[in-house]
């Protein structure tokens, strides 16, 4: 009983100084007040002033563009990457395996300052640079989504249906790609998350002019943190938890497939 | 006769540094049932695999209907395969998967639609249209995999060991069912197994194969009353393998005693295999007997007794009976000479570790 009651209070604990300091971010985001510490009555003043910012406008423009096109293009090289690693011998795969881990793992200064050194070599930095770098680290997650699906798939249902008739193309894409498709949209729903959530490979890629919402607050805070910045870190945290709720969805429709 | 349908003309293929079949001939007729039967590893997938097109030979051609069809992919032949685990298209109804073919030859739907009938009609599975195929039992997966192959009209149907996955009970039902079906599509099936037993009850046809040769091809009566030698002997049914010595024709030399039996033509002295099937041992008083011997043990085994005999001349014999002799009895044994079936030693090494086994002289179990 009482460990019961224990357990309660350390789950509520680790909540609370979890999620504490982005509900007050949130709540400060609504305070008619510059001040930190004074609630000084409820104001939707800061979003009003944000969305007639037009440089923080160009900010979310370029950020919801970046994270669907890296998305998009990492989860169609992701998955014929897990195709291929599926295929491959035990020894080929645990390689490769090893290869894709180690973008995750690694420090993203460590990512930032060499995808930074390398694109400045072969293009001027911008969109471009920022978005090669996301599919770049985009792509682990898509596959590491896509595997574990393809592992409990019948892969003789491709030789059924091309045993029915069916071209190599059309098999792959009547019968497999139905299988794997919500392996395939959990890998870009997070790897749309992981893109609107980067900061540090971001700034050291973009080059001057081109700034995401991240890039953007770091620089704003630096001339000082106004009260319209709590309002787009408020509407950056909800844009991440709203795909993470998506990207947790099908993910248990995934589950579900295999029962 | 009717004609050959297809034809493998010294197939060879291997997997890394193994060879799984080895300069193998063979030809299918039209509307036979031909079982491809072996233990695991004999090479019996990977054939019927080449002839699905699933595999290409490393060598050798496969021909059908007397076209060279070696290089041709599986969507172009006139085959179509039942596979081991059904493989049915898990986010299409039933009616979507029996469509698959129909809709990639671009059928007209009303033509479709009166093809799924008919097919779900024939596996006895009216009604089950739109079904998911995880809500199907095994044996209904199982039939509903056969409705997608054989809407196609296929010349020929690829069974690769169908019934694995089924229990006992709903085995032996659709033993009978592939017959049925077989004879009312009147095209050839090739149905690979390790089960004798569904081997002997719907071929037409038999195929044994061990090691990537073919052991023995003949009609399930041949194969299982005339084997060519003791590894056929050992794998269809039960065996007592003995080794003998052909004195002359029409006399071999079991354990120092002399056997009339009716084979012919073998060297004077030759050491040959002596199988004997467990049912041709006769047990009776010890007076009525070629040798004697002490039964010992006896297992109950429903239509018969399982015994084991320790006889006079050494050897073990297991006897298949419907009559009881208790542990310790003293009985008389005899063998017909029809029921001596003598065989020339076998040739390959692993031939050899079975030959050795049957040394004991016990039976095996297949």
């Amino acid at each position: 009983m009482i460990g019961k009651v224990l357990g309660r209070i350390y789950i509520g604990l680790v909540l609370v100084l979890l999620y504490a300091p982005i509900m007050v971010l949130i709540l400060l985001s609504f305070n008619n007040s510059r001040s930190r510490v004074v609630w000084n009555g409820f104001t939707l003043n800061w979003y009003r002033s944000l969305f007639e910012n037009d440089a923080i406008m160009n900010a979310f423009g370029t950020t919801i563009g970046l994270a669907a096109a890296s998305a998009l293009i990492a989860s169609i090289i992701g998955l014929f990457a897990a195709i291929g690693m599926y295929a491959m011998r035990k020894k080929d795969y645990k390689t490769f395996m090893f290869f894709t881990d180690i973008p995750l793992l690694n420090a993203d200064i460590v990512t930032g300052i060499a995808l930074m050194l390398w694109m400045v070599r072969f293009m001027p930095l911008g969109f471009s640079s920022v978005l090669l770098s996301h599919i770049t680290f985009n792509i682990p997650y898509v596959i590491l989504s896509i595997l574990p699906k393809l592992e409990t798939t019948d892969i003789r249902q491709f030789e059924a249906a091309r045993d029915l008739g069916a071209g190599n193309l059309y098999a792959f894409v009547k019968v497999v790609l139905p299988d794997l498709m919500p392996g395939i949209l959990a890998g870009f729903f997070l790897s749309a998350t992981m893109s609107m959530d980067d900061f540090v490979i971001t700034y050291f890629t973009k080059g001057p002019g081109v700034n995401t919402l991240s890039t953007l607050i770091y620089g704003e805070i630096r001339k000082g943190i106004k009260p319209e910045m709590y309002a787009l870190s408020s509407i950056l945290f909800l844009m991440v938890l709203i795909i993470l709720i998506i990207a947790n969805h099908s993910a248990k429709e995934n589950n579900g497939y295999e029962k | 006769m009717s004609k050959k349908l297809i034809e493998l003309k010294k197939i060879s293929k291997s997997f890394g540094n193994d060879l799984v079949i080895d300069e193998l001939d063979l030809y299918i007729r039209e509307n036979e049932f031909v079982t491809l039967l072996g233990p695991s590893g004999c090479g019996k997938t990977t054939l019927l695999r080449i002839i699905g097109g699933f595999e290409t030979p490393d060598e050798g051609s496969v021909f059908f209907d007397g076209e060279d069809i070696t290089k041709m992919p599986p969507n172009k032949r006139q085959v179509n395969t039942v596979f081991q685990k059904y493989s049915l298209f898990s986010h299409m109804t039933v009616a979507q998967n029996i469509a698959f073919g129909l809709r990639v030859k671009k059928k007209s739907n009303e033509e479709i639609q009166k093809k799924i009938e008919y097919a779900l009609d024939l596996v006895n599975l009216p009604g089950f249209e739109n079904r998911m195929p995880d809500s199907l039992s095994g044996g209904q997966q199982q039939r509903i995999a056969i409705a997608r192959a054989i809407v196609n009209e296929p010349k020929v149907l690829l069974l690769d060991e169908p019934l694995g996955a089924l229990d006992l009970k709903l085995r032996q039902e659709m033993q009978y069912e592939l017959i049925r079906l077989k004879n009312e599509l009147g095209i050839t099936f090739i149905y690979v197994t390790h089960d004798q037993e569904e081997a002997l009850t719907m071929s037409d046809t038999i195929v044994v194969m061990n090691q990537g040769y073919i052991q023995q091809i003949g009609t399930p009566e041949d194969i299982y009353n005339e084997p060519t030698n003791a590894f056929v002997a050992d794998f269809i049914g039960e065996s007592n393998i003995i080794d003998g010595i052909m004195l002359s024709d029409r006399l071999v030399r079991i354990g120092g005693q002399d056997f009339e039996c009716v084979d012919e033509g073998f060297a004077p002295n030759e050491p040959v295999d002596v199988v004997i099937r467990p049912e041709d041992v006769e047990l009776g008083p010890p007076e009525n007997g070629q040798t004697t011997g002490t039964v010992t043990s006896i297992i109950f085994k429903g239509v018969h007794y399982e015994i084991q005999v320790a006889s006079a001349i050494g050897i073990n014999f297991m006897v298949q009976t419907t009559l009881n002799f208790p542990v310790g009895s003293f009985v008389g044994i005899r063998v017909i000479p029809d029921n001596f079936q003598i065989m020339h030693k076998p040739q390959s090494e692993d031939e050899e570790i079975l030959d050795a086994n049957a040394q004991t002289g016990a039976a095996h179990e297949p």
